[in-house]
C-alpha cells in the first residue's frame, strides 16, 4: 500500500511537472529566436511576438518552477531509503543543476523579464539566450541522475557495506542512456514548444486578427516542430535500442513479447494483453519491425519475458520482474501514433506554407490548434513507457522500488500527501490553464512599441 | 578528510544565504498589504523584489540538493522525519511562487485579494516551517539507533523550534520592511520606516530571547559564544539604525539573521540532526557523509559555479537598485476588456505600426 501511495505520487506530481517542463524549455528557445529575429531585422512584429510569448512563457515558468522544488523534497520526504543508499551518486547531478542551471535560468528570467528599460538591447537579448540555455541545462543534469538509475554507471560496491558508491563522475554524463534520452528529451520539448506557438498563432489566425504578425510566428514554430518531431522520432528509435540492450525487460514489455522472438515483428494493436494474459490477440503485425526497433538489425533478437524473468531470479534471488505489461504496450503505442499525426500536421503546415496559403487554411488552423494536446499526451506516455518499464526496480539491478521508501512515514501521512497534492496541483493547473488560454487569446498588446532604435521600452511588472 | 567540514560550512551558508536574501522576500510578501494599502501601492511593494526572489528561493533548491549529494544521510532523515511539516512548507512555497505571477493577470478586486492574502499567508508560513525544523535539528528529536525519525508529527512542535520560527519570522518583517524603505521612495518608504521602527523592539527581543535559550539548549557554558554575542550586537544595531539611514539598518538587519542562521549551524556541529532519545544515536557529519570521491567532485564545481552565481546576482542588485513609487503603478494602465472572437476590433492607436497592420488585416 505503502509502495503505491508513494508511486502514485511521485507519478502524479512528476507527469505534472513535466507538463511544464517542456514548454519552459521549448517556448524559451523560441521567444529568444524571435527576439534575436527583432533585434536583426528591427521588424516591430518581432518585438511584439516576443514579448506576446513571453507572457505565456513566464506564466508557465512560475508553477515549472514551484512543482519542481516538489520533486526535490519528495526524494527524501517518500524514498529516504533510497536517498540514504545512493545519494552519493543521485544527488550529485541534482546538486549541479541547482547551482549551474537553475539560479541561471531564474536569476536571467528575473533580469529579462523586468530589464526591458534597464538593459541595453544586446545585453537583454543575451538574457533571453541564457533563459532558454539554462532551462535546457537543468534537463541535463536531471536525466543524468535518471538515467544512472535505468542503467547505473561509473560506481563501486563498498567492500564492506555493499553499497553503491560513486567512482566516476564522468561517466554519468557519457552513459549512452543519458546521452540517447537528453536528445530526446530536449527535441520532445522543442516540439511541445512550437506546438503551443502553433496552436497559438493558428488561433489567433482563425479569429482573424494580426494576419501578418501570427502569420510569422506560424511559419517560424512550424519550421522548427517538423524537424524537431522527426529528429525525435528517429532518435527514440536509438534509444529503444540502447534500452533494449540494458533494460530488455522494458523493451519486451512494450510489445508484450513472452517467448523470445527472431525476426520479431511489431503488432499495431492487441486485445487483452497485461500480466496474466500471455496470448493476447495481436492485430497487423508488421514483420521485422521490432527487431528494427529494438536491435536496428532486420532479423535481431528480442528475449521474451518470461525468460528474463528467470534469468533475473537465477541472479537477484526470487521475486516478479515484470514490469505492467499494459502500461508499456499502450504506452509505446500511443507515443508513437500520435508522433504521427503530430508528423502530419506539421507536413501539411510545410505544403500550405509553400503555396502560401498558410494563414488562409481555415482547416488547417483548426487541426493545428488542436494539435497542441498530442505532445503532452507524448511526453507523458514517453515516461510512463520509461519509469513504469524500469520496475520493478528502483535503480536497475541495485535496489527495487519497494526497499526505496521511507520507513518512517506511514500510510495515513502518504494518503495526506497524496491527496494534498491532488487538490493543489489540480487547482493550480486548472488555473495556470485558464490564464495560458486567455493571454494566447489576447490581442497583441497594446504596448507603446519604440519607433526609433533608442526608444525606452517598457519593463513588465506583476 | 578536509571535504566533511567543508560541506557543512557550505551547505550553512547556503541556508545563510538562502535566509538573507529570501528572507525580506518573505517579509516584503508578509507586509505588501499593510505598507502597499491600495492596489498601486501594493503593487509598487510587490515589484522591489519582483525581478529578484525567483533566484532567491534558487538558494533553498540548492541548500536541499547540497544536503541530498554531501549528507545523503542527513537529507534522509531531515525530509522524511518532517514529512507533514514539508508538506505545508511545498504548499506555502508554492502558493507564494504562483501569486507573484499570478497576481497581476486579472484586473478583477476579488482576484487580486485573494492572491494577497495568499501570499501573506504563505510568505508568514515557509520561514516559520523552516525556522521550527532549524530548532528542532539542534534541540532534539526522536531519532531510532538506524537514525531514522520515530516521533510523530507532534513531535516537532518544540518550544525551542517554534521560537526559532517565530524570531525568524520577526526577523524577516523587520528585513522585508528596511529593504522597502531601502527600495521605495515618498509614502511607502515612510510606512516602511514607521513600520520597521515598530517592529524593531519585538524583534530585538525576539532574537534576544532565541540566543540565550540557544546558548542554553547547546550546552555552551557561562559565556556567549562569539555569533551568538554578535547576533545580539547586529539585533540592537538594527534597532538603533532603523530611525537613521536606510543602506546601514538594512545592513545590520542582514547581518541579524546571517548570524542567528550561522549561531544554530555553529552549535549543531558537528552533529547535524540531534537525538533526544539518546545522544549517541545524533547524526554528524561523519556518519551522514557522502563518499570523499562524491565529495571532492562537488567541491570542484561549487568552487567554479558559486562565485560566478555570487557575480550575477550581485550585477542582478545593480541593474535593479533604483527606487520604486507607487505613483509608477497610478494610474492602472488602461486594460481594455478582450473583445469577443470576432466582434469588430476597437481602432488601434496611431503610429508607426498601427498602419502596417491595418494595411495587412485586409
Amino acid at each position: 500500500m505503502r509502495e503505491d501511495l508513494a508511486r502514485w505520487q511521485f507519478a502524479f506530481t512528476s507527469i505534472n511537472h513535466f507538463l511544464f517542463v517542456p514548454v519552459t524549455i521549448g517556448l524559451a528557445l523560441l521567444t529568444a529566436l524571435l527576439q534575436t529575429a527583432w533585434h536583426r531585422r528591427q521588424e516591430p512584429e518581432y518585438l511584439r511576438l516576443t514579448r506576446f510569448f513571453g507572457t505565456l512563457l513566464v506564466i508557465n515558468v512560475a508553477i515549472g518552477v514551484v512543482t519542481g522544488i516538489v520533486q526535490e523534497f519528495e526524494f527524501g520526504m517518500n524514498w529516504s531509503a533510497y536517498s540514504r543508499l545512493v545519494g552519493n551518486i543521485f544527488g550529485a547531478p541534482l546538486a549541479m543543476e541547482g547551482l549551474a542551471a537553475f539560479f541561471l535560468e531564474s536569476t536571467f528570467l528575473g533580469l529579462w523579464l523586468f530589464g526591458w528599460d534597464k538593459l541595453s538591447r544586446r545585453v537583454h537579448l543575451a538574457t533571453i539566450w541564457l533563459v532558454a540555455f539554462g532551462s535546457a541545462l537543468s534537463a541535463a543534469f536531471i536525466l543524468a541522475a535518471n538515467s544512472w538509475m535505468q542503467h547505473p554507471v561509473g560506481y563501486i560496491r563498498n567492500p564492506k557495506t555493499h553499497a553503491p558508491q560513486l567512482n566516476d563522475i564522468w561517466a554519468l554524463f557519457t552513459n549512452p542512456v543519458f546521452v540517447w534520452s537528453y536528445a530526446k528529451v530536449i527535441l520532445a520539448a522543442i516540439t511541445t514548444g512550437a506546438a503551443v506557438m502553433l496552436a497559438v498563432s493558428a488561433w489567433q489566425l482563425r479569429h482573424g486578427a494580426h494576419r501578418e504578425t501570427f502569420g510569422r510566428s506560424a511559419r517560424l514554430s512550424l519550421a522548427i516542430l517538423v524537424p524537431a518531431i522527426l529528429l525525435a522520432m528517429s532518435v527514440g528509435d536509438e534509444l529503444g535500442v540502447i534500452e533494449a540492450r540494458y533494460q530488455p525487460m522494458k523493451i519486451a514489455a512494450a510489445e508484450a513479447q513472452w517467448t523470445t522472438c527472431q525476426p520479431c515483428s511489431f503488432s499495431l494493436f492487441q486485445i487483452g494483453g497485461g500480466n496474466d494474459d500471455h496470448t493476447p490477440i495481436q492485430i497487423l503485425e508488421i514483420p521485422h519491425l521490432l527487431s528494427l526497433l529494438a536491435t536496428n538489425h532486420w532479423n535481431g533478437k528480442v528475449i521474451g519475458m518470461s525468460v528474463l524473468q528467470h534469468q533475473y531470479v537465477a541472479r537477484y534471488g526470487p521475486g516478479y520482474y515484470v514490469p505492467n505489461v499494459f502500461i508499456q504496450y499502450w504506452a509505446m503505442r500511443v507515443m508513437a501514433y500520435l508522433a504521427i499525426i503530430v508528423l502530419f500536421v506539421g507536413l501539411w503546415g510545410l505544403w500550405l506554407m509553400r503555396r502560401r496559403r498558410l494563414e488562409r487554411t481555415r482547416r488547417f488552423l483548426w487541426a493545428a490548434q488542436w494539435m497542441v494536446i498530442l505532445p503532452f499526451l507524448i511526453n507523458t506516455a514517453g515516461w510512463l513507457l520509461t519509469e513504469s518499464g524500469r520496475q520493478p526496480w528502483i535503480v536497475q539491478g541495485i535496489m527495487l522500488t519497494k526497499n526505496g521508501l521511507s520507513p518512517s512515514v506511514s500510510t495515513p501521512y502518504l494518503w495526506i500527501s497524496v491527496i494534498g497534492f491532488f487538490l493543489l496541483y489540480g487547482t493550480l493547473g486548472t488555473i495556470d490553464l485558464i490564464l495560458m488560454m486567455r493571454y494566447a487569446r489576447k490581442e497583441l498588446a497594446d504596448e507603446p512599441v519604440p519607433a526609433g532604435a533608442d526608444d525606452p521600452i517598457p519593463a513588465v511588472h506583476y | 578528510m578536509a571535504f566533511v567540514p567543508f560541506w557543512f560550512v557550505l551547505i550553512a551558508i547556503l541556508w545563510t544565504g538562502f535566509f538573507v536574501l529570501e528572507g525580506f522576500d518573505m517579509g516584503v510578501g508578509m507586509l505588501h498589504e499593510i505598507i502597499g494599502k491600495d492596489e498601486a501601492g501594493k503593487r509598487a511593494v510587490i515589484n522591489t523584489i519582483g525581478p529578484l526572489w525567483d533566484g532567491n528561493e534558487v538558494w533553498l533548491i540548492v541548500a536541499g540538493a547540497s544536503m541530498f549529494a554531501a549528507f545523503p544521510g542527513w537529507y534522509a532523515t531531515l525530509f522524511s522525519g518532517f514529512y507533514l511539516a514539508l508538506l505545508l512548507l511545498l504548499a506555502a512555497l508554492i502558493v507564494r511562487g504562483v501569486s507573484f505571477e499570478y497576481r497581476g493577470k486579472s484586473p478583477a478586486q476579488r482576484w487580486r485579494g485573494n492572491w494577497s492574502r495568499l501570499l501573506v499567508i504563505a510568505s508568514l508560513l515557509a520561514p516559520l516551517l523552516i525556522g521550527v525544523a532549524l530548532g528542532d535539528m539542534l534541540h532534539g528529536l526522536p531519532i531510532g539507533a538506524d537514525h531514522e525519525y520515530t516521533g510523530s508529527f507532534w513531535d516537532l512542535l518544540q518550544p525551542y523550534g517554534i521560537l526559532t520560527g517565530v524570531t525568524l519570522v520577526a526577523i524577516c518583517v523587520l528585513h522585508g520592511s528596511t529593504f522597502v524603505a531601502l527600495k521605495t521612495s515618498g509614502v511607502l518608504r515612510d510606512r516602511a520606516r514607521r513600520l520597521a521602527r515598530r517592529s524593531a523592539p519585538v524583534t530585538g527581543l525576539l532574537v534576544i530571547a532565541f540566543i540565550a535559550w540557544t546558548h542554553v539548549t547547546a550546552h555552551g557554558g557561562a559565556f556567549l559564544s562569539p555569533v551568538e554575542f554578535l547576533a545580539i550586537v547586529a539585533v540592537l544595531a538594527a534597532w538603533a539604525l532603523v530611525r537613521g539611514h536606510e543602506g546601514w539598518a538594512f545592513g545590520a538587519t542582514t547581518l541579524t539573521m546571517a548570524l542567528c542562521i550561522i549561531t544554530i549551524f555553529v552549535d549543531l556541529y558537528p552533529r547535524v540532526m540531534v537525538s533526544s532519545t539518546n545522544p549517541a544515536y545524533s547524526l554528524t557529519v561523519h556518519n551522514t557523509a557522502s563518499t570523499p570521491y562524491s565529495l571532492k567532485v562537488m567541491t570542484v564545481i561549487a568552487l567554479v559555479l558559486l562565485p560566478v552565481v555570487l557575480g550575477y546576482q550581485a550585477w542582478t542588485y545593480h541593474v535593479f537598485r533604483r527606487r520604486i513609487s507607487d505613483s509608477d503603478f497610478r494610474p492602472p494602465p488602461p486594460k481594455p476588456a478582450t473583445p469577443p472572437a470576432g466582434a469588430a476590433r476597437r481602432p488601434r492607436r496611431a503610429g508607426l505600426f498601427a498602419r502596417a497592420q491595418r494595411g495587412s488585416r485586409g
